[in-house]
């Protein structure tokens, strides 16, 4: 099959080593960025690669995740980038806001691997060999 | 984790008989190591066998409720075991809009609901296809605890994040401190009554659709039947019984017939009048939705 790739958005190096951690362990190619900019930056270069998925951290320097989510939903070439928002952003607003700049999931941190994973079914991102 | 000894199995199952009656029979091997693992993992030992070993010392009554409740208790998480949910969506609503009359309710029953997931997760989905239909789901458990549960619907950060779709989130829920609180349009859908599925039925409904998911794994053979056939007195002859992936009725309960949709497998009495329920398109859907 071929491989799947997700592009890590977040200021904080742990939680970029955390999320890259267990998408390696499911299966994943994985790129990681500092923040909105950056991740706009690897997108262009991406060319046909484009991540199957990508994380995206709320608040991070520069630009920020909803930013960032208003950019690539106004990319057709980037239409097909699953947006899952991992964030301290807690409240119903927010996430209303964010599923309505075209986010597809919402994760609030801190969670447990089984609530990442989870959220990446919903999407039909868990690769077969990671179920089996 | 190791495999589980002979030994630890038998322990446990004689454990979970006396204090819950619920027979783990052969071949449920694989259910104790799943479930225990977590608690194993928690106190340190080396496996889930290693793990039973520590448990038959008389101070440690409070380990051996935790494992009995790990191992009766359903962990229930929305959407996350997508494949029932969407064969509801698919085939079973359609079926149930051409064939229960729109004057009557349609009937749900959410077999042992735990904490109401199941429930609310039926509800979401007949909220948003059953064309404005009238649906009662009735939520029944073995555990007061776990009604009182289901009738408040209030779930936790941790309990909303297990497979609810963010969208169906902030659609169906509200925060409320730092709960999530099920809409008052869910709530009214469902309610609760406390049910032994081992001992007869009280005076139920007639029922269109039967969620009876991972409950008769726990039960003994003759126990299975017994549930298997009140289930069918209960349930209309064109209704559907949804079990859970490990469970079936081959072999226990020769009144039904079964039908696949996708990779699930969904149950109906047997010579209900359309035994092979096709999924109807969307836009027949649509038309039956306005044709009414």
């Amino acid at each position: 099959m071929t491989t799947v790739r997700a592009l890590v958005i977040d200021d904080s190096r742990t939680m970029r080593s955390l999320l890259s951690r267990q998408l390696v362990a499911l299966g994943y190619e994985v790129l990681q960025a500092g923040h909105g900019e950056e991740a706009l930056e690897v997108l262009e270069r991406a060319g046909g690669e484009v991540p199957h998925l990508a994380t995206v951290d709320w608040n991070m320097p520069v630009m920020d995740g909803l930013t960032f989510v208003q950019k690539v939903r106004s990319r057709p070439e980037w239409r097909s980038i699953s947006l899952m928002m991992v964030t301290t952003e807690a409240e119903y607003d927010q996430i209303v806001r964010a599923l309505a700049a075209g986010a597809h999931e919402y994760l609030i941190k801190p969670f447990t691997q089984e609530a990442f994973i989870d959220k990446l079914d919903l999407l039909g991102l868990v690769p077969a060999k990671a179920l089996s | 984790m190791g495999n589980l000894t002979p030994q630890a199995f038998s322990y446990v199952a004689e454990l979970v008989r006396r204090e819950a009656a619920i027979v783990l029979g052969p071949g449920k091997e694989y259910l104790v190591e799943a479930r225990l693992t977590p608690l194993a993992r928690a106190a340190g030992a080396a496996d889930v066998s290693a793990y039973v070993s520590t448990l038959q010392s008389p101070a440690r009554a409070k380990q051996r409720m935790a494992v009995v409740e790990a191992l009766t208790t359903n962990e229930t998480s929305w959407f996350r075991d997508g494949e029932p949910f969407e064969a509801l969506r698919t085939t079973v609503v359609p079926q149930l809009l051409t064939q229960v009359p729109p004057s009557r309710r349609v009937n749900v029953w959410s077999a042992a609901c735990s904490s109401g997931q199941e429930a609310y997760t039926i509800a979401m989905v007949m909220a948003e296809h059953a064309g404005g239909r009238k649906v009662d789901i009735l939520a029944s458990d073995l555990s007061q605890e776990m009604l009182d549960r289901t009738k408040a619907g209030s779930y936790s950060q941790l309990e909303v994040g297990r497979g609810l779709p963010a969208p169906m989130m902030v659609k169906h829920f509200r925060r409320s401190g730092t709960q999530w609180q099920v809409s008052e349009q869910l709530r009214s859908m469902v309610r609760t009554q406390r049910i032994n599925l081992a001992t007869p039925f009280p005076p139920l409904p007639v029922f269109d659709v039967v969620f009876l998911r991972n409950v008769l794994i726990y039960f003994d053979t003759p126990t299975k039947r017994a549930i298997l056939q009140r289930v069918r007195q209960v349930l209309s002859p064109q209704g559907f019984l949804f079990l859970g992936g490990a469970e079936t009725t081959i072999g226990i309960d020769d009144g039904w017939d079964r039908t696949t949709v996708g990779r699930f497998t969904l149950y109906r009495p047997a010579s209900a009048a359309d035994p092979t329920p096709v999924p109807v398109p969307s836009l027949a859907w649509a038309a039956t939705a306005e044709g009414r």
